[in-house]
């Protein structure tokens, strides 16, 4: 397979972000933990609990 | 060092280095091996739930699905995605594995704990599905067992990050990743985010096992294991559609029409694909509607966005290259002349075609919160995902499977007529599969249920008569898709072990 970008000139932004594969990983792993992860977490401990459940 | 540790692939003409290529073919040889297992089980398990046979009984019908669900969906499916993610960041970039042998303890581990599971599962001490949702609750070595797959399958994906960096270093590729090592560095990814959460969950799990905890929140558990359960198809997803692009640029030369459209479309999974673990507890009780619907409706459908981008860029690489290889009359000879006897580019496009129609819509149809509620846990949730991870996944993999063999294997085809039928023998059934449990589920067949006719119960239930044609359709579906699976296990170990060595 062929590589992109064999063209001269500045590097546009948009491929810069995403040649750079750790930013991607970090992104990619904290936006799901915080959106869905902390969040629900968080939602479910605000539960008040029944007085049974140990 | 040596130079003489690569050779050039004659079919490719990749470099491949020997360490790469050594640990490449055992990750493919486990994956063949769990399918095999995985796919009895399913034989098993669906003469179970085809009324008319209902095979097993109670305890082992639970006690096989429990490993079907294993074997196919961790076990196949992971030891895949090592081999490729291995593939994609070595041989696609004719750089060498750096690091071997943590590749081979992350093998062992995997080996170790996929067999630990097995064993536990089969002596009976862990019927808990695959899900093992608390309060149910297994013998700690079945937790342990799963933890040590999961760690060496994380160890397998932060490996793709080292080779990648030292590929960049030894001139590997200069500024971007060909698209399909991009694709798979989105799986990895999203191995590290998944894998994270399962070790979120498990070793809780284990502990309370143990003892050592004395209660888990059964709320919190489903809201954990999700981020474990789902991402991991994430991860199937973007090896799939890294697959794809893969084997159409390998069979026709096929290139994205667009290659940053399409490399955006990865960036949107690894965004927000993850999000739509939350289609899982859609009917729980606990989360607000705003959780919900902020991560199934307003996020997800970006990732849905970036699968659309896929299903459309792919099959138009394929028609551009058939194009240019001069089948250009008429709007449709490109179609006709396609190498559909090839089973490797005939597996990518039933692939395309089953996972967008058969599993692609009905996930955003069954993942939205209004329509969640009346498919909740019936059988249709069951021929969804058989839709996606077989139908689209299973089938992508399987395709590669003939590619590798004669790359990585250095060995050809045995049956080739049988090669040439095998994709679409599968695909038939998995699709009868799929659209028979759909059907049932839509007349309120639920899954993991032993007896739909409710014998000996308190009370009587009967179900709409229609399904039993469709329960039979998922039957014979299932007999046809273990026919395929079979000549598809018997080609290649055969291969690996009979076939004419390619020089
Ligand atoms: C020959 C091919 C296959 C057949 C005939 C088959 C059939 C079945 C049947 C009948 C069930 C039981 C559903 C229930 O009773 O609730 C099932 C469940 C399941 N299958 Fe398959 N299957 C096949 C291949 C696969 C593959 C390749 C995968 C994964 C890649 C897979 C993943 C699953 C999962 C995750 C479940 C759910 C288990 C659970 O509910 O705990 N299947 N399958
Ligand atoms: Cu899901």
């Amino acid at each position: 397979m062929e590589e992109t970008g064999k063209s001269t000139g500045p590097i546009p932004g948009w491929q810069k972000f995403m040649d750079n594969i750790f930013l991607l990983l970090a992104l990619g792993v904290v936006i799901p933990t915080l959106i869905y992860t902390v969040w629900g977490l968080w939602e479910i401990m605000n539960i008040p609990r029944l007085p049974i459940v140990p | 060092m040596a130079n003489q540790d690569f050779r050039i692939c004659s079919e490719s003409g990749l470099k491949v280095y020997k360490n790469a290529e050594t640990l490449i073919k055992w990750n493919v040889i486990a994956a063949l091996a769990t399918l095999a297992v995985g796919g009895l089980m399913a034989l098993l398990v669906a003469l179970t739930r085809w009324p008319s046979v209902h095979l097993l009984g109670l305890t082992e019908y639970y006690r096989f699905l429990t490993a079907h669900g294993v074997d196919a969906l961790l076990a196949w499916i992971l030891f895949f995605e090592m081999a490729l993610v291995y593939f994609a960041s070595t041989v696609v970039l004719g750089t060498r594995f750096r690091g071997v042998v943590v590749g081979w303890i992350s093998f062992a581990l995997m080996l170790i704990g996929g067999a630990l599971i097995n064993v536990i599962i089969i002596m009976g001490r862990a019927d808990v599905m695959f899900t093992s949702y608390a309060p149910l609750k297994a013998d700690p070595l079945y937790y342990l067992g799963v933890i040590l797959f999961a760690v060496g399958a994380l160890i397998g994906f932060i490996m793709f990050f080292v080779n990648v960096v030292y590929a960049k270093r030894d001139g590997g590729f200069k500024r971007s990743l060909p698209l399909g090592s991009f694709g798979l560095a989105a799986a990895s990814i999203i191995g590290v985010l998944t894998l994270a959460h399962g070790a979120g969950i498990f070793i809780p799990a284990f502990l309370w096992s143990l003892d050592f905890i004395g209660y888990i929140d059964p709320s919190a558990y489903r809201l954990v294991f999700w981020g474990l359960g789902h991402s991991s198809q994430q991860i199937n997803v973007c090896a799939m559609v890294a697959v794809w692009y893969m084997t159409s640029a390998f069979v026709v030369g096929g290139k994205p029409v667009n290659e940053k459209l399409s490399r955006t479309a990865f960036v949107l999974y690894i965004l927000f694909i993850n999000l739509a673990s939350e289609h899982h507890l859609l009917v729980d009780p606990v989360l607000s509607t705003w959780h919900k619907i902020v991560n199934t409706s307003y996020m997800m459908h970006l990732a849905v966005l970036a699968s659309m981008i896929h299903a459309f860029a792919i099959p138009a690489s394929i028609e551009v290259a058939l194009r240019k290889q001069g089948f250009r009359s008429g709007l449709f000879e490109w179609f006709k002349k396609a190498p559909w006897g090839n089973p490797a580019f005939a597996a990518v496009a039933l692939s395309i075609l089953l996972f967008g129609f058969l599993g692609g819509i009905t996930g955003v149809i069954f993942g939205t919160e209004q329509f969640n509620i009346i498919r909740h846990n019936t059988f249709a949730i069951t021929g969804h995902f058989h839709g996606t991870v077989v139908a689209g996944t299973t089938i992508a993999f399987m395709g590669f499977t003939y590619l590798l063999i004669p790359c990585i294997f250095k060995r050809q085809l045995i049956w080739k007529g049988f090669a040439q039928i095998q994709p679409y023998l599968y695909a038939v059934g998995v699709a009868m599969l799929s659209i028979g449990m759909m059907s049932a589920g839509a007349f309120g067949v639920p899954r993991r249920h032993y007896d739909i006719t409710f014998s000996g119960a308190p009370f009587s239930f009967t179900f709409d008569p229609a399904i039993d044609m469709f329960m039979s359709m998922m039957g014979v579906g299932a007999l046809l898709a273990v026919a395929g699976g079979v000549l598809f296990i018997l080609i290649g170990f055969g291969s690996m072990i009979w076939g004419k060595e390619v020089k």
